[in-house]
């Protein structure tokens, strides 16, 4: 059987055993660079950032960003609206191949690349962060770190079936390194930061 | 099949593929300049980070401790995995990888399926072996769909049709996806790719990604692009295929913090890919495969001095890097991986087929110094130059000058007169070696001839006291 033939073959091969490295020491910026350093990053690779003020004025910003689009939908239940229904679950993923917009809510962000971590359970079916449109995510102030380290020190040992860090919209540069956003998945990505 | 040329290489070697690619010059310029652009962007990224260098050094440490533990690991990963709800499965080589992967669209009666960047599925030819058993195959990845609708191999591994104009792009999608001839427009090129390949992601019942990190830890594999190719494939497929090499494992899931920080900035510049995904359970009603790769793999880890390779968590540095790759172009290196790691890899599993490759450096040493993981490249590559010319694979042109420089040099009197020669040559008759029988003469001026050698020149000091 290939599987015993291969660990056989590692076990004869291996070299004498290597210990593991020390860790990183975990960066611990103020939060006020955290958020500056968040934004910068985030829009230099193409997110739009708000800082609002109250729910009320999340949802009048998304209103008019995309008060053209016809399917949106919400996994965040303080931003059910008349114009924006709640996310129910159709378990084919392909009946949300029409959603313009979907907005979900992250507990994690990375300021050092801008990426944001959801997990199955805040995107309420896999295939919608990345089928969408549009992608909206609100993250608490509170829920960003420093680097990458800091990340997975908060993920630490939670268990999902999919998780996954979001940096901006979908974008390739195979044509003559040209930059093209929306190469799949979302042609934007707008974050709402808040305290 | 110009793909089963390119690939097989039993034809052409890297200097003869090189003079191909070489023979428009503006091209190799635009090449060589747009590798150059990244790798500069690479370093700006690099640079904005203090502790840069001890994420390199940790990476590679933590990689030389999977290598020296990889058997445990990929049993832990495995046993993991299985609890998660997800079908492991083993291939010692390429065949058995592509039987696997063919066995599980049979079971379910699939003929047609969608696939993410995999550069494993290159090294083993899976498209070729899927398309002969009636299956079609469609790379989701853009650049990667477009060098397959060239029937072409990939070029690059991160970049696959960085070789090609976008006017050749647009010819490409006039023909195959009906965009208007003459068109060469980055953004409309992409739309009507986005809009063919969404029309694929919603109607394929398989999906085939690759992994560029398994953790032994918790059973999951991460998956990264910038597309959303890989994703868009998987969640909308009823069965989906991971495959992999062995090497691909890390111990915890906080060691992605480390390498997730190192593959974008070293690849691209770009601080993190758009998508890192994080496969560890099937979605509900889904069926999850990973299929664990040998082919070689293991052979590689009993040869010491090139063990190292095995680090290697494609990022493409250094061909970006490389002064040979980015004026030959990938598809002179004749293999699944291009540049110079592909020129210590393929070696590997081929020395004869391969034997070039390691001579197709200068051994200047850039790709082991922005090598994220430390890999010694330069040296393997010279340490592999050694192997090839001992057991007697070197080009019959090599061992006819290299045994007539050891003739040259081992005796001081035919030295100073082949030198004498050599300058008299150069300077009466020229053409004598300004020709194309010199291969040291192709894109090269040769030197101006000095009016005499060092030596001649320090004898005549020392008489004069």
């Amino acid at each position: 059987m290939s599987r015993d033939q291969i660990l056989a073959a590692l076990r004869k091969n291996q070299p004498e055993p290597v210990p593991l490295p020390l860790a990183i020491p975990t960066d611990r910026e103020e939060v006020t660079g955290l958020v500056t350093k968040f934004k910068t990053v985030a829009e230099g690779i193409g997110s739009t950032v708000y800082l609002p003020d109250s729910l009320q004025e999340i949802q009048t910003t998304i209103t008019s960003l995309f008060s053209k689009e016809k399917r949106m939908l919400t996994t965040v239940p303080e931003l059910v609206s008349a114009g924006i229904p709640e996310f129910l679950l159709n378990e084919d993923p392909h009946t949300y191949a029409d959603v313009d917009v979907a907005i979900f809510k992250a507990d994690l962000g990375v300021a050092e690349n801008s990426a944001l971590w959801l997990t199955e359970d805040q995107m309420g079916i896999r295939v919608l962060p990345f089928i969408t449109q549009h992608i909206v995510i609100l993250i608490k102030i509170s829920g960003l770190v420093a680097d990458m380290h800091a990340a997975y020190q908060k993920i630490g040992t939670a268990d999902y079936g999919f998780g996954t860090f979001i940096a901006g919209p979908s974008k390739t540069a195979d044509i003559e390194q040209s930059l093209v956003l929306g190469a799949h998945g979302p042609r934007s990505m707008t974050i709402f930061m808040y305290v | 099949m110009l793909n089963k040329i390119l690939m097989s290489g039993a034809t052409k070697t890297h200097p003869e593929l090189s003079e191909t690619f070489n023979q428009d010059e503006a091209r190799v310029d635009w090449h060589d300049e747009t590798l150059w652009w990244i790798r500069q962007k690479r370093d700006k990224s690099a640079n904005s980070i203090p502790e840069w260098e001890t994420l390199r050094e940790k990476a590679s440490q933590i990689k030389n401790h999977v290598l020296s533990e990889l058997a445990g690991y990929l049993v832990s990963f495995e046993e993991k995995a299985k609890a998660n709800g997800v079908i492991v499965h083993w291939a010692a080589d390429a065949l058995e990888h592509n039987q696997i992967v063919h066995s599980i669209l049979e079971k379910h009666e699939i003929s047609q399926l969608v696939k993410s960047k995999s550069m494993l599925t290159e090294e083993c030819h899976l498209n070729e072996y899927l398309e002969q058993k009636g299956i079609g195959v469609i790379d989701s990845d853009l650049g990667e769909r477009i060098v397959q609708l060239a029937k072409e191999p990939p070029s690059h591994i991160v970049l696959p049709c960085i070789h090609k104009k976008k006017e050749e792009i647009g010819d490409l999608f006039h023909q195959h996806l009906g965009v208007p001839a003459g068109t060469s427009d980055p953004q409309i090129l992409t739309e009507a790719a986005r809009r063919h390949l969404r029309e694929t992601f919603l109607t394929r019942k398989a999906a085939l990604t690759g992994v560029n990190f398994a953790i032994a830890e918790t059973g999951e594999f991460v998956v990264c692009t910038n597309e959303g190719n890989a994703d868009m494939g998987a969640h909308l497929a009823d069965v989906h295929i991971a495959c992999m090499g062995i090497e691909k494992m890390i111990p915890k899931r906080k060691h992605l913090g480390v390498f997730l920080r190192l593959l974008a900035r070293s690849a691209t510049g770009q601080p993190v890919t758009t998508y890192s995904s994080h496969f560890k359970k099937p979605r509900k009603g889904q069926e999850m495969h990973i299929v664990l790769v040998d082919n070689g793999r293991t052979v590689q880890m009993g040869r010491e001095d090139f063990r190292a390779s095995l680090k290697c968590i494609r990022c493409g540095a250094c061909m970006n890097t490389c002064p040979v790759y980015r004026r030959s172009g990938g598809h002179s290196y004749h293999y699944a991986i291009s540049g110079p790691i592909g020129a210590i890899l393929a070696p590997n599993l081929d020395r004869e087929k391969y034997a070039d490759l390691p001579f197709a450096s200068t051994l200047c040493g850039s790709c082991s110094n922005v090598c994220p993981v430390k890999i010694d490249i330069h040296q393997q590559l010279y340490k592999w130059r050694q192997v090839i010319v001992k057991e007697g694979y070197a080009a019959s042109s090599k061992k006819l000058s290299m045994k007539l420089m050891t003739f040259t040099l081992s005796s001081p009197g035919i030295y100073r007169t082949a030198g004498k020669a050599g300058r008299w040559v150069l300077k009466h008759i020229p053409f004598a070696v300004n020709n194309q029988f010199n291969p040291w003469y192709k894109q090269r001026e040769m030197p101006a001839v000095p009016k005499e050698s060092f030596g001649e020149w320090y004898k005549k000091e020392n008489q004069k006291g």
